[in-house]
């Protein structure tokens, strides 16, 4: 069993930072929030639905929540601009023009714009992560959901996606994010979660989670990355 | 060193009368009765055949890998056990066997034109292996793009059609190129059901002339030519193909 009696209600506007061992469950805890993984048992509630029901349109409800991936998961096939304005312009919620306007403001807000043309391949890895950021909030998603957006990357380029991660939380984005990344988690997290074997063992405001922590299975993991 | 000198000149006389010999039986092959229509007419209805074939081949490969691909998200049971068995049994029997059995099925009861039974009979068997092409193609596309694209909200088919299908492409037109020259050859059996293809034919010349290699020779140069063109074109598309994949 992966997880096991999650409770958890995540208000808008917070930032949870999910932290844990491999196999704690928490990518798992991560990918139940848009149903990339489908919950054995239990409910999921998103904005007053219950999305685990089997009438949920899902594909609605993603629409709703953004979701960065730690292998960034571009679309090779497609330009930059046309990796941004694909999902917009088929669901038909943006004319062209429309999503080809919304995403040059976005790739200016990155200062990437000169890249728009440009293959994915072409990018650096930490280029990449902005890109698939800023293609996830063309969306104008609710929430966004990071499943260790840094962790593929070089030591030198996860700064400039962390300080995108942070801008988004400073305009008041509701952000679950799941990383190893601990300052991160100190300067921009309303919440930290300790995950282990599959259950929530602590969670706290940041600072009191890291200089108070309480459960010996936090501290043990603390002293150890520390 | 007289001796030496006849004896030269022996051998120059057996080269040159076989190189006649062998000259005069591929001559005999070819023009008498204009039989060089024959081969031309046979090696028409191979590439009729051929691309007849793999037309219905594709069609039939790409329906049943969706469903099979499509199965394993969804409740099309009964549709994927229809497809596995009808790979396992075109796979598990030899292309002569199934052709025969299915020119014998459809000829006692109509009479119809050979050349399309021999055409549908190498479609279903070529759909088979196309089908597996496939397949493998989109479950070669790393999970993630599927994730991505459905975390957007996209549904399934959208994302199949827009980023998963374009990707699997790059990798199942090389081995679709090579599926379509093994079939060309493959019909060179279709002679067992009285189709006149371009190895029939071949046969039927060396029945006249009681000289078979000529003509069976001509037949396997004029394979050799088709094969080794579509190999050069499918290696002009490959290239074409990888062009966008810089790294």
């Amino acid at each position: 069993m992966v997880l096991c009696g999650i409770d958890e209600t995540i208000q808008k506007g917070e930032k949870v930072v999910v932290i844990g061992p491999s196999g704690s469950g928490k990518s798992t805890f991560l990918r139940c929030l848009n149903l990339l993984e489908l919950p054995t048992e239990g409910e999921i509630w998103f904005e007053d639905y219950n999305i685990t029901d089997s009438k949920a349109d899902i594909n609605r409800i993603r629409q709703k929540m953004g979701m960065v991936f730690q292998q960034f998961n571009l679309f090779p096939h497609l330009s930059v601009i046309e990796n941004i304005t694909l999902a917009p312009v088929k669901l038909g919620i943006m004319t062209k023009e429309e999503a080809n306007r919304k995403a040059m403001e976005l790739l200016e807000r990155i200062g990437l714009t000169e890249k728009a043309e440009e293959y994915p391949n072409q990018l650096s890895g930490g280029q990449k992560q902005r890109i698939a950021i800023i293609r996830a909030l063309a969306m104008n998603p609710d929430v966004m959901l990071f499943d260790e957006p840094t962790s593929a990357l070089d030591p030198e380029m996860v700064g400039e996606v962390l300080d995108l991660m942070a801008q988004l939380a400073a305009e008041g984005m509701t952000m679950v994010v799941v990383t190893h990344e601990m300052r991160f988690a100190k300067r921009v997290g309303t919440r930290v979660l300790f995950m282990d074997e599959g259950k929530i063992v602590e969670q706290n405001t940041p600072d009191e989670f890291f200089d108070h922590p309480q459960h010996p299975r936090l501290i043990e993991f603390l002293s150890k990355i520390l | 060193m007289d001796r030496f000198i006849l004896w030269i000149e022996g051998v120059y006389q057996s080269v040159f009368s076989w190189a006649e010999k062998v000259y005069q039986s591929f001559y005999d092959a070819i023009v008498p009765d204009q039989r060089y229509l024959a081969y031309l007419s046979g090696l028409k209805v191979t590439i009729i055949i051929s691309i007849l074939a793999i037309m219905l081949g594709i069609v039939i490969g790409i329906t049943v890998a969706i469903i099979k691909v499509t199965s394993t998200n969804y409740k099309l049971k009964f549709l994927n056990t229809i497809c596995n068995t009808y790979i396992t049994i075109i796979r598990g029997t030899p292309l002569m066997v199934q052709l025969l059995i299915i020119y014998n099925l459809i000829f006692t009861s109509r009479n119809t034109n050979e050349m399309i039974v021999g055409a549908v009979c190498f479609g279903l068997n070529s759909g088979a292996y196309v089908a597996e092409i496939v397949r493998a193609g989109i479950e070669s596309i790393d999970r993630g793009q599927m994730e991505a694209g459905r975390s957007l909200g996209l549904n399934y088919m959208k994302t199949m059609k827009l980023i998963i299908l374009p990707q699997a492409i790059k990798n199942i037109l090389p081995a679709l190129g090579n599926e379509f020259i093994v079939l060309i050859k493959e019909t060179s059996v279709a002679g067992v059901i009285a189709v006149t293809d371009l190895t029939k034919a071949a046969q039927y010349i060396g029945s006249r002339t009681w000289d078979i290699l000529p003509p069976l020779i001509i037949s396997a140069i004029c394979y050799l030519i088709i094969v080794m063109g579509l190999t050069r074109l499918l290696a002009v598309f490959e290239r074409r193909l990888a062009r966008g994949d810089r790294h």
